[in-house]
């Protein structure tokens, strides 16, 4: 158990760093709207412009 | 892929989706998937009756049961796992996947992969680590194509016309790197041919590296991108966004975070460390936490649309994997209580949970995702839904008799095993009692895999002629703004915006499988308490090494453990409880992970030589009522004596102390001790021509099992 006192504090520090991490990504705004992504991504056929043939792309 | 408008910044720009990947990922999908459950089917056969192996050795119990696991989890979930993020990773960001030759090289070379498997397996190369057996150069082919797969995954993250990262791609994302990690620091092996190599770790470490990435591959190769198709895939086929985004978000944030430190729970009541043991238990217990929220998720997408779920088979195929998923996903946690472990480990209980997983949440997913994909890919409606239908319910009949039936085995057996009368004195002292009595179940688990072989073939079918009845039209053209500037901060260029995300996500998840892997592994690579020798335990002499190798190439771990529990009746069974230094010299491990024949960790010096020679011709010749195959080809075929000083200097430099003298004579030492055992069985009426045969080195090895600690005064 001598490794004890090595372990913990490394788990600790990657641990406060993920969490960190977290509240960071959320600042900066990828969790603001959690609504119309789930909406967004439902709508994707709308894109569609034609069909043609491979080579006239 | 030219531009037309320029728009907000970003310029309007036409392209098309790489849909040809996905069908040829759908097609190997398909064709695997047989394959895998042929195998499962036959392999189950054979444990209700031996014979199905027809007397060939390629096809034996100990060959086969990896091909086995390898085809249906790498093949056949691997292939749909790759079809469904490819089809949704496009349109979901809107843009082309990152390389099309690269999504050729990753598909031909999986397929590589895959047919590597099946022509080594069966002729006994394996590295005998559980779900890892494939040799190091498949083991390099792997790592190499699932590079080729990040980088085009990746770039198409890069190259995306949509700036928000839907959850499933987060799920892909931990996906790929996990899975990337697992798998290298879990193949770490010493070559010592071709087609042989010895894993770097021993014993304790190697059975919780092992478990490290057994556990994990349950939870990233078969749960976290199943999860990300999930998130595309039902409410896109309910048409109806999904429950709760918050939800999801919390869901995979948890869920990479937990999943990672569970593998000890394999390991309970061994020599590993309590604590580590106790860890992997709590972490265990609180991964019901993000299952259930993900399940709950999934199944409340469905409000409003469960009207079609009675008719829409996409549909009622997510409704019953989600159910599964939660009945796994409850009874795993369940089976990590080290009192429940202490009941249901090495029983039938465990094979039973892990196919509500596999067949219930894995294969049901995947016929969803195919019933969902293959109409569009193809132009055309769904051939039948009255074999879907039928699909479905022989599906589930056939899943519940394999689970039931394995409850019932696996719970009756483990009683048994630990019975004791009034005065202390095992009430079945005799393995074999155990067996016969669960042999009936067997029949049941085999025909219930069998209704589950049969649904997938209805649905082979029933894709097969949904796509002849449509056609591969061209490719549709799309349009949609490339990602503009001005939502951009205080001048970052766009470049670095866009590469920023998936970096973040990816260092991110990396950081989250690195805390649990540092607090499980490190101490078992660094702490001395996990390598402390035991002076009485000696390293194999080079017969037994030849024995070991034989032992391993026939996958009899996969039916005998090799570690007694430290529990009343276990030691009353086998012997004294082991120790984590009788392991020191064991590159790989071979603890196993379910007892079909009895522990063998105190089998050594147990019987006579002439006892295993007779066992290993017939078991049924010593052991009345076995269920253990022949192994009649050890007795014709001669013993490899050549490579054992290689395989010495490879222990060697794995730490093993052999001199250089004994290494130097290690032939002439295998010769001399398999002389000694030749004189042995040749006075029992055995002719000399036994000598050279693989049958002897393998005696050597049982006799030597367990015995240093086993037969010795010393206590720990």
């Amino acid at each position: 158990m001598e490794i004890m006192p090595f372990l913990i504090p490394i788990a600790l520090i990657i641990a406060a760093f993920f969490i960190g991490g977290f509240i960071w990504m959320t600042k900066k705004g990828q969790y603001d709207d959690l609504e119309t992504p789930r909406h967004r991504m439902l709508l994707e056929e709308d894109i569609k412009v034609t069909h043609t043939k491979e080579g006239e792309l | 892929m030219n531009s037309a408008v320029t728009h907000r910044g970003g310029k309007l720009e036409r392209f098309s989706y790489d849909d040809k990947i996905v069908r040829l990922f759908i097609i190997a999908t398909v064709i695997w998937g047989v394959v895998a459950m042929l195998l499962g089917v036959t392999i189950a056969f054979q444990l209700a009756d031996w014979h199905v192996n027809f007397g060939l050795k390629w096809l034996t119990f100990g060959r086969l049961r990896p091909l086995h696991t390898n085809a249906a989890i790498f093949a056949f979930c691997g292939n749909a796992i790759f079809a469904g993020i490819y089809y949704s990773h496009q349109r979901l960001l809107k843009a082309r996947l990152f390389n099309d030759m690269l999504s050729k090289i990753h598909f031909w070379g999986w397929q590589l992969i895959i047919v590597l498997a099946a022509v080594t397996l069966p002729f006994g190369i394996t590295t005998g680590k559980e779900y890892a057996e494939l040799e190091w150069p498949i083991d390099i082919l792997i790592t190499v194509i699932w590079v080729v797969f990040a980088v085009n995954f990746f770039g198409t993250i890069i190259r995306r016309r949509e700036r928000h990262i839907y959850v499933a791609i987060w799920f892909y994302i931990a996906t790929i790197i996990t899975v990337a990690v697992l798998h290298i620091i879990n193949s770490l092996e010493i070559p010592v041919s071709m087609t042989k190599s010895y894993s770097i770790y021993a014993g304790v470490q190697d059975a919780l590296v092992q478990w490290w990435y057994g556990h994990n591959a349950v939870a990233f190769f078969l749960t976290t991108p199943f999860l990300g198709l999930m998130y595309y895939f039902v409410p896109k086929a309910a048409n109806r966004p999904v429950y709760s985004y918050r939800l999801s978000i919390i869901h995979f944030w948890s869920l990479v975070f937990i999943y990672i430190w569970a593998g000890p729970h394999h390991l309970l009541y061994t020599t590993l460390p309590e604590w580590v043991q106790t860890l992997g238990m709590v972490f265990s217990i609180a991964l019901w936490m993000p299952s259930w929220g993900g399940m709950i998720n999934g199944l409340l997408t469905l409000r409003g649309v469960w009207d079609k779920v009675r008719t829409d088979p996409v549909l009622k195929f997510m409704a019953l994997a989600l159910t599964f998923y939660g009945m796994s996903t409850f009874e795993g946690p369940l089976l990590s209580i080290k009192s429940v472990s202490a009941i249901a480990h090495f029983t039938d209980w465990i094979p039973g949970h892990v196919h509500a997983g596999t067949i219930g949440w894995n294969y049901l997913l995947i016929a969803a995702i195919l019933y969902y994909m293959v109409p569009r890919l193809w132009n055309s409606k769904i051939y039948s839904l009255r074999l879907a239908n039928i699909q479905f319910w022989t599906a589930t009949i056939g899943l519940v008799l394999y689970i039931v039936s394995m409850w019932i085995a696996g719970i009756t057996q483990s009683l048994m095993w630990r019975a004791m009368d009034a005065s202390g004195k095992l009430v079945y002292p005799n393995f074999i009692e155990t067996v016969i009595k669960i042999v009936p179940m067997y029949w049941v688990r085999a025909i219930g895999g069998t209704l589950v072989l049969t649904s997938l073939i209805i649905m082979v079918y029933n894709l097969y002629k949904t796509a002849k009845t449509g056609s591969i039209s061209s490719e549709p053209v799309l349009e949609a703004y490339a990602l503009d500037d001005s939502s951009l901060e205080h001048g970052a260029s766009a470049h670095r915006k866009l590469e920023g995300w998936p970096m973040i996500f990816s260092v991110l998840s990396l950081l989250a499988i690195l805390v649990g892997s540092a607090i499980e592994i490190v101490p078992a690579v660094l702490s001395k308490s996990f390598i402390v020798k035991m002076d009485v335990v000696k390293p194999y002499t080079p017969l037994e090494l030849i024995g070991r190798d034989i032992y391993i190439r026939e996958g009899c771990y996969l039916c005998h453990s090799q570690t007694v529990r430290p529990m009343a009746h276990e030691v009353l069974r086998y012997g004294k409880a082991s120790e984590a230094a009788e392991f020191v010299y064991d590159h790989p491990f071979q603890w196993g992970s379910k007892r079909t024949g009895p522990d063998l960790a105190r089998v050594g010096q147990k019987y006579p030589n002439m006892w295993h020679y007779r066992h290993m011709y017939d078991p049924r010749e010593v052991t009345a009522g076995s269920i253990m195959p022949n192994y009649k080809w050890l007795f014709t075929d001669k013993a490899d004596y050549q490579s054992i000083m290689k395989k010495m200097n490879v222990m060697k430099t794995l730490g093993v102390p052999y001199t250089q003298e004994e290494i130097a004579g290690s032939f002439a030492a295998a010769k001399a001790q398999a002389e000694i055992i030749k004189d042995d069985l040749v006075a029992a009426g055995v002719p000399a021509a036994i000598l050279d045969k693989e049958i002897i080195p393998l005696i050597a090895y049982l006799q030597r099992i367990g015995v240093d600690y086993g037969k010795s005064e010393a206590q720990q």
